[in-house]
């Protein structure tokens, strides 16, 4: 292990540089639930987005050398289960939480159904960003290669919590989530706005999987996800449905996800499994210690199932 | 759940108790042929996915079939499968008639199994197998009924969504089993899959006589009959059936609503625990990583397929399981990958909450009018 020489201090630059890597899934896949759990509806099944996109993403970008063909292949593969879920839930007597569990079960069923073939071949990698070219020290070298999808995946939080406060788009969104009533007062289709707004969170799922698959850990296997769809839901309510925090909180828990590594790497692997676990308890910890039966958590939508 | 129109049952002053009776088998006929219908499109539509795929829908069948149901053998590996899926559909289907999606009971099996396994590491060598059984049945369920116990507290004292805490904690079960499966309670004798120290052959479970299915089978028929009786002729069940359909009515009854729920959880995560008490002393013989099999996750299919009734959880699990028993032949014989199952069973879900949306809409199903 490369970071050893450096002893102590390596393990905050490992857990930095394993903040940024592992945080990307993180982010895309909560951006996209955020964005869903906005127009008031939830999508469990971003798991299986995820890892359907993850494998799309590998098969195209093995098939055609190119992995930008790949991670636009895994968001229109995204967009397609979210458009599902988004399409039956809107079917009256359907519960949009178990629908995603069954979504979850046949995304990832179908996604290692169809990627069997391609867990041998190596794909190219998705290219990374090389900031660390004024340091000669290599672990520095090796932490400050990021990849362009963390940037995009800043930029789209961004954007998104500007449009969520400034735009009509975002106010449409926001105004279904907390009251369909209102919304259809104004003459919108709700279950158009959730349509669309599935779509698009499915879309980012599937991008946050071919980061996955192509570049950290960067290959395609049955084991490749560790929850990351799963624990969006818990993220988004964790950031308070605003993008920006969601970006934070996908860093905090990249971080919390990196320490088990960083750890072990200086010799320490006494509760590896207890890192492992970090973010699901501190999630748990968080949601305990700040909700409370006698008011709604701020920020949420109120016509969210799993709020209320 | 079986709404009889007050028309014809108790205004039925003009209509004859023929009638009456027909009407009632009308509207309880929705219950069945709908999660039939949603099975035959299920069968359709995984058809047209394989003829894409270019392989033979009828072979398929045929060896789902076969594997799962066509002989003595395929039988008793469908049967040792469902046992577990029927404990886990009542992990979900018990918090169901109270309103509470719980998802995370393969953490609660998982943590009931590892619990099961090493409470017995005292009693090995000296105690009689059916001393170590019952010490470890006691601990497993217990472990379980504690685990989504909690998450039926947190739902009703802080709010907490008991989908995502249940999940959650799922996670964090397997970490915990990892961290002293890994670590203190590993055995050292067998390095290559860290396990704990197995209970020995003199401590498992017994066959069902003339069958190679365990007694876990059994119990779990048991249980989902007590747990039918608790929850549709008991006032405890009323009490909680009240709840799932107004929490609001529930307590201006003034029912203990939280006690209703945090029991009911208790009950199912009891149940989950007792399928990981099967797991570990009828199959595995100590606790390790397969423990984690996903019967946690195919046991909420399950609950939905059988509308969250304890007793139609059996059906269903047997048909589970089959699936899964049969996966094995079908990636043999066609070449499919593993996951094939997994896609039947993904897809069988999808389409069954579609078919949520047809009931109350067929007029077939309704008692006749006037």
């Amino acid at each position: 292990m490369a970071v050893t020489e450096l002893g102590w201090t390596g393990v905050p630059l490992a857990m930095f540089a394993g903040a940024i890597r592992v945080s990307t899934p993180f982010l895309f896949v909560s951006l996209g639930e955020c964005l869903t759990e906005k127009s008031g509806r939830v999508n469990l099944g971003l798991e299986g987005t995820l890892v359907f996109g993850a494998m799309s993403a590998y098969a195209i970008a093995y098939l055609t050398g190119s992995p930008w063909l790949g991670v636009l292949v895994a968001g229109i593969a995204g967009s397609c289960f979210g458009a599902i879920h988004g399409f039956i839930s809107k079917l009256p007597k359907v519960n949009d939480v178990a629908l995603g569990i069954a979504l979850m079960m046949f995304g990832t069923g179908s996604a290692f159904f169809l990627g069997k073939s391609f867990i041998q071949p190596q794909a190219p990698h998705l290219p990374s960003i090389d900031f660390g070219f004024w340091t000669s020290i290599p672990q520095l070298k090796v932490a400050l290669q990021i990849n362009p999808l963390f940037f995009v995946g800043l930029a789209i939080a961004i954007a998104m919590s500007w449009m969520f406060r400034t735009t009509r788009i975002g106010l449409i969104v926001r105004m279904t989530g907390d009251s369909s009533a209102t919304a259809l007062a104004m003459g919108y289709s709700v279950d158009r706005v959730r349509l669309l707004a599935t779509t698009v969170g499915g879309f980012l799922a599937g991008v946050g999987g071919s980061f996955l698959s192509l570049y950290y850990p960067g290959a395609w296997n049955e084991g490749l996800s560790s929850g990351q769809g799963l624990m969006a839901v818990a993220l988004v309510i964790f950031a308070r449905w605003s993008p920006m925090m969601c970006f934070w909180a996908a860093l905090l828990f990249g971080a919390a996800g990196a320490i088990g590594p960083a750890l072990q790497s200086i010799g320490i692997s006494q509760g590896y499994h207890f890192f492992n676990a970090a973010p699901y308890i501190l999630t748990l910890v968080i949601m305990i210690v700040s909700i409370s039966p006698k008011r709604s958590l701020r920020g949420a939508p109120g016509e969210l199932s799993i709020t209320r | 759940m079986t709404v009889i129109n007050p028309m014809s049952s108790e205004a039925g002053t003009t209509l004859s108790p023929v009638r009456v009776f027909f009407d009632q088998v009308r509207t309880a006929s929705e219950y069945v042929i709908i999660p039939l219908l949603a099975l035959a499109v299920t069968c359709i539509l995984f058809s047209g996915l394989l003829l894409i795929l270019g392989q033979s829908p009828v072979d398929f069948f045929e060896l789902l079939w076969r594997g799962g149901f066509g002989t003595p053998f395929s039988w008793q590996n469908t049967l040792t499968r469902s046992s577990p899926l029927i404990l886990t559909a009542l992990c979900v289907a018990i918090p169901a008639q109270l309103g509470l999606v719980i998802i995370g009971g393969e953490g609660a099996l998982v943590l009931g199994g590892f619990m099961a396994a090493i409470t017995a590491l005292p009693f090995l060598g000296w105690a009689p197998p059916a001393v170590v059984l019952s010490v470890m049945a006691i601990a497993g369920v217990t472990t379980g009924a504690v685990w989504i116990g909690v998450v039926g507290a947190l739902r009703y004292y802080r709010g907490i969504n008991e989908t995502i805490s249940s999940l959650l904690m799922f996670y964090i079960a397997i970490a915990i089993m990892n961290f002293f499966v890994e670590g203190a309670f590993k055995d050292l004798a067998n390095p290559n899959k860290p396990s704990t120290k197995s209970i020995g052959d003199a401590n498992m479970i017994g066959k069902i006589p003339g069958m190679d299915v365990h007694w876990g089978f059994v119990v779990g028929i048991a249980v989902a009959v007590i747990l039918w009786v608790l929850m549709n002729r008991t006032t405890f069940g009323f009490a909680a059936r009240i709840t799932g359909g107004n929490i609001r009515a529930a307590k201006a009854q003034g029912l203990p609503v939280g006690l209703l729920m945090i029991s009911a959880c208790a009950i199912a995560g009891g149940c989950a625990g007792l399928a990981g008490f099967f797991e570990v002393a009828a199959i595995q013989g100590k606790a390790n990583a397969s423990l984690a099999a996903g019967y946690g996750f195919t046991g909420i299919l399950v609950a939905f397929l059988a509308r969250q009734n304890a007793l139609a959880a059996v059906p269903f699990a047997i048909l589970l399981g089959g699936i899964a028993a049969a996966g094995g032949l079908i990636q043999r014989r066609m070449g499919l990958p593993d996951a094939t199952v997994n896609v039947l069973t993904g897809l069988m879900f999808v389409v069954l909450l579609v078919s949520e949306t047809l009931y109350g809409r067929i007029p077939l199903f309704k008692p006749r009018e006037s």
